[in-house]
């Protein structure tokens, strides 16, 4: 659905986006991060043809960047970062415009519907400008809709939301995935990317890494498997701190954490030397790395 | 076509609920048309002399055989604010350009509106209509009640078909939609390279400056206007016109707006 070769972005001296190359499939909710200034918002823009690259290239839909521009902006939605509507005409008129600007052959019957689906059908009638920043949102998100765009790119949908409407709106990102849209989210909300995203791409002006939210953990820092234990200390840390397969064991009050990369193969050897050097084992379990430490870590790194 | 109708109406329904655009477009014409007709009325009583005999050599050249000495007097005092008239085909469209164009920055609206796969030709030409053509109806308009006014006050007479000669029918008709279209794309030029609404809209007003020119020149007496200068005047207006949408479309970089307007 999107497949980036070598895009870049200068602007005057400054490099914005270093030799993009990634690839999003159709279907896919695709998480875009990185820190303020990355380039994410320059990446989507360029992407949606509202901004041409400095060099390299994009097909967006089949589409070529630079040279099918309208026709790329025909067919995809965008939820840009700063939402602004005219805000003083009514959310419906606000909504017909659009659909207009994107030859929507039923421009009414897809205002109401994405209207309705939203909740907003009884407040159409509402200056846009009345309207909080949560039903702001959403009527933008209803305006990059409209014209039922097969991708949709998503700047920091929920910035400045509060958790009743992000809620909101993250649950109806994952029903626009269940109808198969292509969903580019570009987000600095690293719970919303893990909750939402099949992949995600952690970017700073050039690609950091690309994987899955459960590849990216392990691949830092292996599983964590966490023992529970009636007595525990630092002889058994050591001791399993010596075992080949494990990345990292420590103590922390009377859990013992221990990283490793298939808990499956190896928790039971390390159940026996825990038993073998008289730990009580009160319960096992699995926790989970955020992506947050994930996320740092690479940035960090960076 | 509908794309531009779209930006039209939006721009309508968007700048005509601001109150000053609103008064400009109603107050500007209104008051530049009922002014003259007061001082046609006003001085009326001094239109009976007979002879153009009394009147200065310099003013002399405006009257017209049948005219008295008060009409031609009348005819000069008038005729020096139908230029003033033309404001309203200048002044208008930089009003409402201001906020339709600059606006769309405070409002951040103009990259969802970007993002449709409008062209810039028709996001132009949507724009610059939805300012044109309220200016050339309220041009078109005043100038209409002038002349009715005129008509009824001079009762017909050959102050009223001077006034209401092929000349000033050139400049309502021809000039002033002429006017409408250099001063919008100049506002448009101007906007597209500042961040305030407020500075575009004081910068965009510099193109009142040469009509100024014209009344301070046609009062200095350094000419007169005809009908074949006010031709000329279009024809220059044509060129200069064709030049603003040239660089009116050339510095409407939609990159160069997204990323400078913060």
């Amino acid at each position: 659905m999107i497949k980036t070769e070598n895009l870049s972005k200068k602007f005057n001296t400054t490099l914005a986006v270093d030799n993009l190359n990634l690839q999003v499939d159709e279907g896919e909710v695709f998480g875009f991060l990185g820190p303020n200034g990355a380039g994410k918002t320059t990446t989507v823009r360029m992407l949606t043809s509202l901004i041409g690259p400095t060099s390299g290239t994009a097909i967006v839909n089949g589409l070529r960047i630079g040279h099918q521009d309208t026709e790329i902006r025909r067919t995809v939605g965008i939820l840009t970062e700063t939402p602004g509507m005219y805000d003083n005409l009514s959310a419906e008129f606000n909504l017909e415009i659009y659909a207009n600007l994107y030859e929507v052959k039923d421009p009414k019957g897809q205002v109401e519907k994405y209207l309705r689906m939203l909740g907003l059908w009884d407040r159409r009638q509402d200056e846009a400008g009345t309207f909080s920043k949560g039903m702001k949102q959403k009527l933008a998100i209803c305006r990059a809709l409209l014209h039922e765009p097969r991708i949709l790119f998503l700047d920091e949908p929920t910035a400045a939301l509060d958790p009743e409407a992000s809620h909101l709106v993250h649950d109806f990102i994952t029903e626009l995935r269940k109808e198969g849209r292509t969903i580019f989210l570009c987000t600095h909300n690293l719970d919303e990317a893990d909750r939402l995203c099949d992949r995600i791409a952690v970017f700073k002006t050039h690609l950091l890494v690309v994987d899955t939210p459960s590849n990216l953990r392990s691949q830092l820092f292996g599983r964590r498997v966490v023992f529970h234990l009636a007595n525990s200390n630092e002889t058994i840390a050591t001791s399993i701190r010596s075992l080949p397969f494990v990345r990292e064991a420590k103590v922390v009050e009377n859990k013992l954490l221990v990283n490793i990369d298939d808990p499956e193969t190896h928790n039971p050897e390390i159940i026996r030397i825990l038993v073998g050097n008289g730990a009580d084992i009160q319960f096992v379990g699995e926790l989970r790395h955020s992506l947050e430490d994930v996320y740092l870590q690479l940035v960090k790194n960076a | 076509m509908n794309k531009i109708k779209t930006i039209i109406r939006k721009e309508w329904a968007e700048v005509f609920k601001k109150r000053m655009v609103l008064f400009t477009v109603i107050f500007l014409p209104l008051f530049l048309s009922v002014l003259p007709l007061i001082i046609l009325y006003g001085m009326g009583g001094s239109s009976t002399a007979t002879s153009t005999s009394g009147v200065p050599g310099q003013l002399q050249q405006f009257c017209k055989t049948s005219m008295t000495a008060g009409e031609c007097m009348q005819y000069y005092i008038v005729s020096a604010f139908l230029i003033m008239f033309m404001l309203i085909p200048l002044f208008i469209p930089v009003n409402i350009a201001a906020y339709s164009i600059v606006g769309e920055k405070t409002t951040h609206s103009l990259e969802p509106l970007l993002a449709t796969p409008i062209t810039t030709g028709e996001l132009l030409a949507g724009k610059n209509l939805a300012s044109v053509i309220p200016a050339v109806i309220a041009t078109w308009a005043g100038f209409g009640i002038f002349a009715v006014g005129s008509l009824i006050i001079t009762r017909g007479g050959a102050l009223a078909s001077a006034l209401l000669d092929p000349m000033w029918m050139i400049a309502i008709f021809l000039a002033g939609p002429l006017l409408a279209v250099l001063s919008v794309n100049f506002s448009i030029m101007v906007s597209s390279r500042v961040n305030d609404p407020r500075v575009a809209e004081q910068l965009s007003a510099v193109v009142i400056l040469p009509l100024m020119a014209v009344f301070f020149g046609q009062i200095a007496g350094l000419f007169i206007l005809n009908s074949t200068l006010v031709l000329v005047i279009c024809l220059v207006l044509i060129m200069l016109d064709a030049l603003m949408i040239y660089l009116a479309v050339r510095l409407f970089q939609r990159e160069t707006i997204l990323t400078r307007w913060k």
